[in-house]
């Protein structure tokens, strides 16, 4: 990497610059480092997973992302021009949009507001210019419906909709508003498998619509079964960064469960009588996995 | 009645259309509601009780009184709305009479001098409490508590430092006075036989403006987004703060208008006044559907709200009963509207309206 050119490719060129890349990022709060040494890139028509256990830093990458947090080394480029997020609105300035694991919906607004909320439709009335609600309910209707997501009543507040349903209307909102990278933060954490799979459906639409995704969560099948490129962090640092040819699902898998610390704390329970051998030989089979891989939902 | 059997229409076929709410559904979901059944209820108990509550004088008194909590009900209404507090409301009207008088006095400048610096002086204390709200992020009524104590201090310090009594001398002699008091509390008027007040008619004007500008606007969107979940309404790029600051702004320059009625009305101002007139302002909001936490409410909730407090201080005086009865009737108000409006809301948004 140390002869990559530094000399940022013009934007638009479809080899070109990737869509966000990140080089060498660190991140400190206070004497805390949060993150160290990422290198990840974003391409446009790719998946990229960002996996890793609580605290690993997914949350702290994402929100550099996003704006809402400054790197404190390394650089960020967007098409290749080196950029530092003020604030949340220069991100999507950018066409970088997340939608959060708490969606950033207000559940007592309207599905259709809650759609165009910080980047409202208006239209002249008189001297003034007011919410042209119409035309705003009429868009969030055909552009949910585009995604799939047929809602009888716009009008009801979103806190109604089911949490699938939630992430999805975040989603298609994101993708409405000319987002380009889409971040999604955990989206499938606090749903049941229906739900994921319906959620797991609009992320790849979404790659298929040409943007590239950045995808984080901490279940490596979810990630798998979508993703192109993973990305594992751990406490901080990259521990794993393999496009897909170069990894299977058991790896994967492994790697998320803790791999090591996960077999070194079995032996540590076996010895002080809490875990059984049989647990320890279980544990050692998933993480040296030669038969079928074992579920690690949290 | 044999042959009209014959034409009943046929069973509608609504499996393609969306189904419809019921009106019950549609009323129940409506903020003011509560407040509505209230406030009905309430005329027709005095209208039984009270034989003097029924002439259109006495309406028009108890909209009279209404009006002068209504019209910073608005004000705060939105404010709550937007998922704050103001404590220092109450003072605050006092704050900027005082000073719109006792400038254009001790200086004998021409009134409306005075009251341009009132109104820049109440935008400033709205801005104050907006921003040490934002900037500490100390709770706001934490924050308007304490500006309430050292407003209130100083309406007294400054006035008795000024004038050597309690209260401002009159102004009805100055220059400006005539056309400001037609502005702010020009003489009744009648319509039809019907004695109506200025304030009245403001109010309504607030009430209207409020509700147009919550419904139809985006920053009536932001409102409704930052006392919802400012989190999330930061992340789509709200501008939080900004509407936060601009909505005690508000209360501040109706804090203004209310102390100019206040002032013109009397020509005079009584520094200790407005202490506890801030409670009147939120109950009403709450009463009118405004939830404590914020995010959901609305304008004309709060001013069924003002409407309800000015028939009760109105009729128990027309009933011929102790006034101290009011303070009771008040609390025993705000309870039950903070529970209606529980159990209304819960029954409004766990109706999930079935998707294909």
């Amino acid at each position: 990497m140390t002869e990559t050119v530094t000399t940022p490719t013009p934007a638009g060129d479809a080899t070109g610059a990737p869509l966000i890349e990140m080089t060498d990022v660190g991140k400190a709060y206070g004497a805390v480092r949060a993150l160290e040494g990422i290198n990840v890139r974003v391409d446009a028509g790719e998946i990229t997973c960002v996996l890793g256990d609580n605290g690993a830093g997914k949350s702290t990458l994402i929100k550099i992302m996003a704006g809402l947090h400054q790197h404190s080394e390394g650089t960020v480029r967007v098409d290749g021009e080196e950029v530092r997020f003020d604030s949340p609105r220069q991100a999507l300035e950018k066409g970088i949009a997340t939608v959060y694991q708490d969606l950033a919906v207000v559940g007592l607004m309207e599905v259709w507001r809650n759609f165009f909320l910080g980047s409202e439709k208006r239209k002249r009335f008189g001297p003034f210019n007011a919410l042209d609600s119409n035309a705003m309910r009429k868009t969030a209707k055909e552009e949910l419906s585009k995604m799939g997501i047929e809602l009888a009543d716009l009008n009801q507040p979103i806190g109604t909709l089911s949490g699938g349903q939630r992430q999805c209307v975040a989603i298609a909102r994101a993708v409405y508003f000319g987002a380009r990278v889409l971040i999604l933060d955990e989206p499938t954490a606090a749903l049941g498998v229906k739900q994921s799979g319906v959620v797991l459906k609009y992320v790849a639409k979404a790659r298929e619509a040409g943007l590239g995704v950045v995808f984080i969560t901490h279940n490596p099948h979810h990630a798998y079964m979508v993703g192109d490129h993973f990305v594992v962090l751990k406490l901080g640092r990259m521990s794993l960064d393999a496009h897909r040819e170069e990894i299977t699902l058991e790896d994967l898998t492994a790697l998320m469960a803790g791999g090591d610390e996960l077999e070194t704390l079995a032996h540590e329970l076996q010895r002080s009588g809490v875990a059984s051998a049989d647990v320890v030989k279980e544990i050692e089979a998933v993480e040296h996995p030669h038969d079928r891989p074992q579920g690690t939902q949290a | 009645m044999s042959q009209t059997l014959e034409t009943a229409p046929p069973p509608v076929e609504r499996t393609a259309e969306p189904p419809r709410k019921s009106l019950l559904t549609i009323l129940l979901e409506r903020p003011e509601i509560g407040a509505f059944v209230a406030a009905v209820a309430i005329f027709v108990f005095f209208f039984a009780v009270a034989p003097p509550f029924r002439s259109l004088a006495a309406f028009s008194t108890v909209l009279y009184d209404s009006s002068t909590i209504g019209i910073m009900a608005v004000g705060v209404a939105l404010l709550m709305i937007g998922g704050e507090f103001d404590l220092s409301a109450g003072v605050a009207v006092i704050t900027a009479a005082l000073t719109a008088a006792m400038l254009s006095y001790e200086l004998s400048l021409n009134l409306w001098v005075g009251a341009i610096v009132a109104l820049a002086l109440a935008l400033t204390i709205g801005f104050a409490n907006g921003w040490l709200v934002m900037k500490t992020g100390i709770p706001s009524f934490l924050v308007t508590l304490s500006t309430f104590f050292m407003l209130q201090g100083i309406n007294l310090g400054v006035t008795k430092l000024l004038t050597g009594t309690v209260a401002t001398t009159n102004v009805s002699n100055m220059d400006g006075f005539d056309t400001l008091r037609t502005i702010f509390a020009s003489s009744p008027f009648s319509i039809g036989g019907f004695t109506l007040r200025i304030t009245v008619v403001w109010w309504l004007f607030f009430v209207a403006l409020a509700t147009w500008l919550l419904i139809r606007t985006r920053v009536g969107n932001w409102i409704f987004a930052v006392g919802g979940n400012a989190a999330s309404a930061r992340a789509v790029g709200v501008p939080v703060k900004a509407v936060k600051i601009g909505l005690f702004m508000g209360v501040g320059s109706l804090a203004w208008f209310y102390g100019m009625h206040r002032l013109y009305a009397f020509s005079t101002v009584q520094s200790g006044e407005g202490v506890g007139n801030e409670f009147l302002y939120i109950i009403a909001a709450v009463v009118g559907g405004c939830l404590l936490t914020g995010g959901y409410g609305s304008p004309v909730g709060a001013a069924i709200g003002a409407f309800i407090f000015g028939m009760t201080r109105q009729g128990i005086v027309y009933a011929g009963w102790d006034p101290s009865w009011y303070r009771f009737f008040l609390g025993a108000m705000l309870l039950i509207a903070v529970v209606v409006n529980l159990y209304v809301r819960q029954y409004a948004s766990s109706r999930k309206v079935p998707t294909k």
